[in-house]
């Protein structure tokens, strides 16, 4: 599990207890979560959900199954409106914000249940992503004006850019929904990207892949931070992709954080061990 | 979804077939060799295609079922109706180009305002309870153009509902609908009609705004999550659908030298669905020859007398059969290899 | 006075509605279907009554029997031949499919009864009740129409509930793969359920002829058309629904065409359809959806 590192900078505590890496510290943290809380009838689904991440964080939420993680996705895009607390995207409190208006504001995410537009080809999937980046009017679409030439032909190269980040650009004419698991969970993560994002959200990326193409993800992960400069929460259950590249990770159990910390700090936590981790490593041995 | 090139095509081809047809029946009636019956359907079958064309957007493009699109078409007819009756006895305008012209504006307007109307609380629905909305107001539109009476007088109109005591020219007569009408449609009016509406939904489709339509179309969570306000774009779709089949109502009642509100009834906006249907969930191409195709068959069965209609209903219960039987399916794919159509399976899911 | 007698007539169409709109709702809730032919084959069931009792001459119970039998085995062949096959296909596909049996019975009852309208026989034959020194007069028709759906309701929601069949309804209702693999015949129960829909069909043909004497082929699209909505109304699927749905409709119906405006009945009925579900998107009874992010 300590095989692959890829983390550099050393991780430094944030004025409210939390960590950011030191590198983040001169900007405003990208999330900033107090008190986030939503209620399902009388069931408290995330409770008390405070986290705080740097400009170019990769953290990892991690939990067992029905922990709440995936409701902590659908809190920070808003398909859920928080009953409590408060989020501050770049310093900004998110408020009564909708799905639409999260997005604007710079969260874009993954779904677990991979959710593409299956009838649209690859690229129009990207496209999709842009569609707030590179605009034009309903009225210059339908009577071709100068303007839709421009902004169509500006949108066609980034998306070719973009999926050139997984080598896709090959794959831009067929339908997304005939593209094979590993290529449809990438495709998500680069029609994510398409939205210009400050904080994006990923939602078990490695689900179904094998062993090399986890690696080659995780490499393409810590890319697209480097590249874009964006932070990046991850929902994962393979142990070493989120201890290979999460500088911080959350743990969280019924709906609480039971532990945050840095890789280590969490392998160590007897809380984490005892609900989470312990069994793993009874497993593997 | 097809690539862009084989679209490109696809769209050609359906403009040149298009222009190439209205050439050809053009000289026909020239030359007098075309049919009587043929060529009085002719304009009813340029506004069938664009109230398919139309319907096609809302249910292939946009993926919502409506069952009141002819309300939309009954609106746009007697606005059309109205306003060219009130341009001829209020302006004395006889130029019957400029005034269908107008007319057909008009009524696109008026039917697209209405849309826009409608579409706002019926848009907040999903799935068959947005389809049964729109069937309700489709009848509650029918039923309040029982009771409209509009006559003209000088240069004003006049409106009663629930009352025919109005001054001057009647126009409307409730129940009786637009009586004396001046048919002033022409079948070149009605293809530059097709091929406008034709241009509007096949550049929408292929634009920014025609893909956040079928993003939400296909997947509505991962659409608003990519920053795509749905409601502002199935109500494009929803208000465009209108405004066309407004103008092909209006096409049509200018057609005709009678026309009563009970026409544009449930039955009319479901055998619109069936030509939207037959020709293929979201294949506009598959509209245009499903609409021409089912508003002559009709005509064309019509030495069968009484069995017609029995005959019309076989018919397409069978196509149904057929066309979703797996084998014949199969078979279909190993004849034409890579065609698919589009929307079809969204609306499955 | 006049309000009361509004009222009870408003009662009894609406319990018209809630019969036929029960066979709406039952099929949606198992097949997800929109069985657009169901009012036809109302009038189906309406025309055997008449040839029974007219040509044939058979006793009341007789023909009413006959009728539902027709009717039971038209639903069933009904579903056989055209929905079944189209079990995996579009939603849509199935509606058209349906529209198109629609069109098929009245075009074939077209040909065998003609266009010109049948006057039914007043088969139930009762006289009326006068209430409050005759100040009230309320027909035999509209008392046994209520009563007949009180009865209806009573022992369907006792099989639904009670029975094993109904088990099973309830079961495919929910999700038709896991009731297969729980041993449940899903096919004969999505028979069972037409067959109940349609013997339905056939009592409601007999009461709306009754009070509406006039039959013809198109005899059943409206009050199918204003069934359906009915069952909307009420949350399709819910069987209550159906039932609160239908006579709320016949009584907002009536009121309406007695106070505000005949010319306008109609429009009022869908306008109130359409404000209850922009205040409630899944009917009176129905349970909102969720979806699962």
């Amino acid at each position: 599990m300590n095989g692959n590192r890829r983390q550099q900078t050393p991780m430094v505590p944030y004025p409210s207890g939390a960590i950011v890496p030191e590198r983040d510290l001169g900007s405003i943290p990208v999330l900033e979560c107090s008190h986030l809380g939503i209620d399902f009838g009388g069931l408290k689904a995330v409770d008390d959900f405070n986290v705080i991440m740097g400009k170019t964080e990769i953290a990892g939420l991690i939990g067992p199954n029905g922990a709440g993680k995936t409701t902590v996705f659908n809190l920070l895009t808003r398909v859920y409106q928080p009953t409590r607390g408060t989020m501050m995207l770049e310093g900004r409190d998110m408020g009564s914000m909708t799905t639409v208006d999260a997005n604007k504001a710079g969260i874009a995410r993954t779904f677990q249940n991979i959710r593409l537009f299956d009838n649209m080809t690859v690229e129009e999937n990207v496209r999709i992503g842009l569609h707030n980046q590179i605009r034009y009017g309903m009225f210059s679409g339908i009577l071709r004006m100068p303007n839709y030439w421009k902004a169509e032909k500006k949108q066609h190269e980034e998306a070719l850019e973009l999926l050139n980040i997984f080598d896709m650009a090959s794959m831009s004419d067929m339908r997304a929904g005939s593209l094979p698991y590993g290529a449809q969970r990438r495709l998500e993560i680069v029609r994510a990207l398409a939205t210009h994002p400050k904080l994006l959200l990923l939602d078990e990326p490695a689900a179904g892949m094998n062993p090399h193409e986890t690696e080659e993800l995780m490499d393409n992960i810590t890319r697209i931070r480097d590249q874009f400069q964006i932070a990046i929460l991850l929902i994962e259950h393979d142990m070493n992709l989120v201890m290979g590249i999460c500088e911080d990770i959350c743990v969280l159990n019924f709906g609480r954080i039971i532990a945050k910390g840095t890789p280590d700090e969490i392998q160590r936590n007897p809380a984490v061990i005892e609900a989470y981790l312990g069994k793993q490593k009874e497993a593997q041995a | 979804m097809k690539t862009k090139k084989a679209r490109l095509i696809t769209n050609a081809v359906t403009y040149g077939v298009l222009i190439a047809l209205f050439i050809i029946l053009t000289v026909m009636i020239n030359n007098k060799s075309i049919t009587r019956t043929l060529k009085g359907q002719l304009i009813p079958i340029c506004s069938w295609i664009v109230m398919a064309v139309s319907l096609n957007l809302v249910v292939g493009i946009s993926g919502e079922l409506s069952l009141g699109h002819a309300g939309f078409m009954s609106i746009g007819a007697f606005s059309g109706i109205v306003i060219s009756g009130w341009l001829l006895n209020g302006f004395g305008m006889e130029d019957t180009t400029l005034r269908l012209l107008l007319a057909i504006i008009a009524g696109g307007l008026i039917a697209g305002i209405f849309g826009a109307l409608i579409g706002i609380p019926v848009l907040r629905l999903r799935g068959d309870y947005l389809a049964i909305v729109t069937l309700a107001f489709g009848e509650i539109i029918k039923n309040v153009m029982n009771c409209v009476y509009t006559s003209v007088e000088g240069t004003t109109l006049h409106f009663g509902f629930l009352n025919s005591a109005l001054p001057g020219t009647l126009l409307l007569n409730g129940p009786m609908g637009a009586v004396k009408v001046k048919a002033i449609s022409t079948f070149t009016a009605g293809f530059i009609l097709v091929m406008v509406t034709l241009v509007i939904v096949l550049n929408l489709v292929n634009s920014r705004s025609g893909r956040a339509i079928m993003a939400a179309r296909d997947n509505r969570i991962a659409a608003e999550a990519m920053g795509i306000n749905i409601t502002k774009y199935k109500m494009m779709a929803f208000v465009t659908a209108a405004a066309l089949a407004g103008m092909a109502g209006a096409l049509y009642g200018l057609s005709m030298a009678t026309l009563v509100p009970t026409k544009f009834s449930f039955n009319e906006s479901i055998n619109v669905l069936v030509f939207v249907v037959l020709g293929g969930i979201g294949n506009i191409p598959g509209s245009i020859v499903a609409a021409t195709a089912l508003t002559i068959l009709p005509e064309t069965l019509r030495f069968l007398q009484n069995y017609r209609m029995l005959a019309y209903a076989i018919l397409l219960i069978l196509v149904m059969l057929l066309s979703n039987n797996p084998m014949v399916k199969n078979l279909w794919r190993r004849l034409i290899p890579g065609r698919k159509d589009n929307g079809e399976e969204a609306l499955k899911a | 006075m006049v309000f009361l007698s509004n009222l009870v007539n408003g009662v009894s169409l609406g319990s018209i509605y809630a019969i036929i709109a029960l066979g709406y709702t039952m099929v949606y809730g198992i097949a997800k279907m929109l069985n657009f032919a169901h009012g036809d084959v109302i009038m189906v069931g309406a025309y055997i009554i008449f040839c029974a009792a007219h040509y044939w001459q058979l006793p009341f119970p007789a023909a009413l029997l006959i009728a539902m039998l027709v009717s039971t085995a038209l639903g069933i062949t009904i579903e056989k031949l055209a929905y079944k096959p189209l079990r995996q296909a579009t939603s849509l596909a199935v509606l058209i499919t349906a529209i198109g049996m629609s069109y098929l019975l009245q075009n074939t009852a077209l040909l065998i009864w003609g266009a010109n309208p049948k006057v039914f026989p007043d088969m139930l034959n009762i006289g009326s009740i006068s209430l409050f020194g005759g100040q009230l007069l309320i027909k035999g028709e509209t008392l046994i129409t209520i009563l007949v759906n009180i009865v209806i309701m009573v022992a369907l929601t006792l099989f639904i509930s009670r029975s094993r069949m109904g088990k099973a309804m309830r079961c495919v209702s929910e999700d038709k793969g896991a009731a297969e693999l729980m041993g449940i015949n899903v096919n004969t129960t999505i028979s069972v359920t037409f067959a109940i829909g349609s013997a339905l069909a056939a009592v409601a043909g007999l009461l709306l002829c009754s009070s509406y004497p006039m039959l013809q082929p198109t005899t059943g699209s409206m009050p199918g058309i204003k069934a359906f909505t009915a069952a909307v109304f009420g949350g399709i699927g819910s069987i209550p629904g159906a039932m609160l749905g239908g006579v709320l409709l016949g009584v907002i119906e009536i009121l309406g065409k007695a106070y505000i405006s005949t010319e306008l009945g109609d429009a009022i009925v869908f306008a109130v359809l359409i404000i209850v579900l922009l205040v409630r998107p899944t009917g009176l009874l129905g349970k909102p959806v969720r979806e699962k992010v």
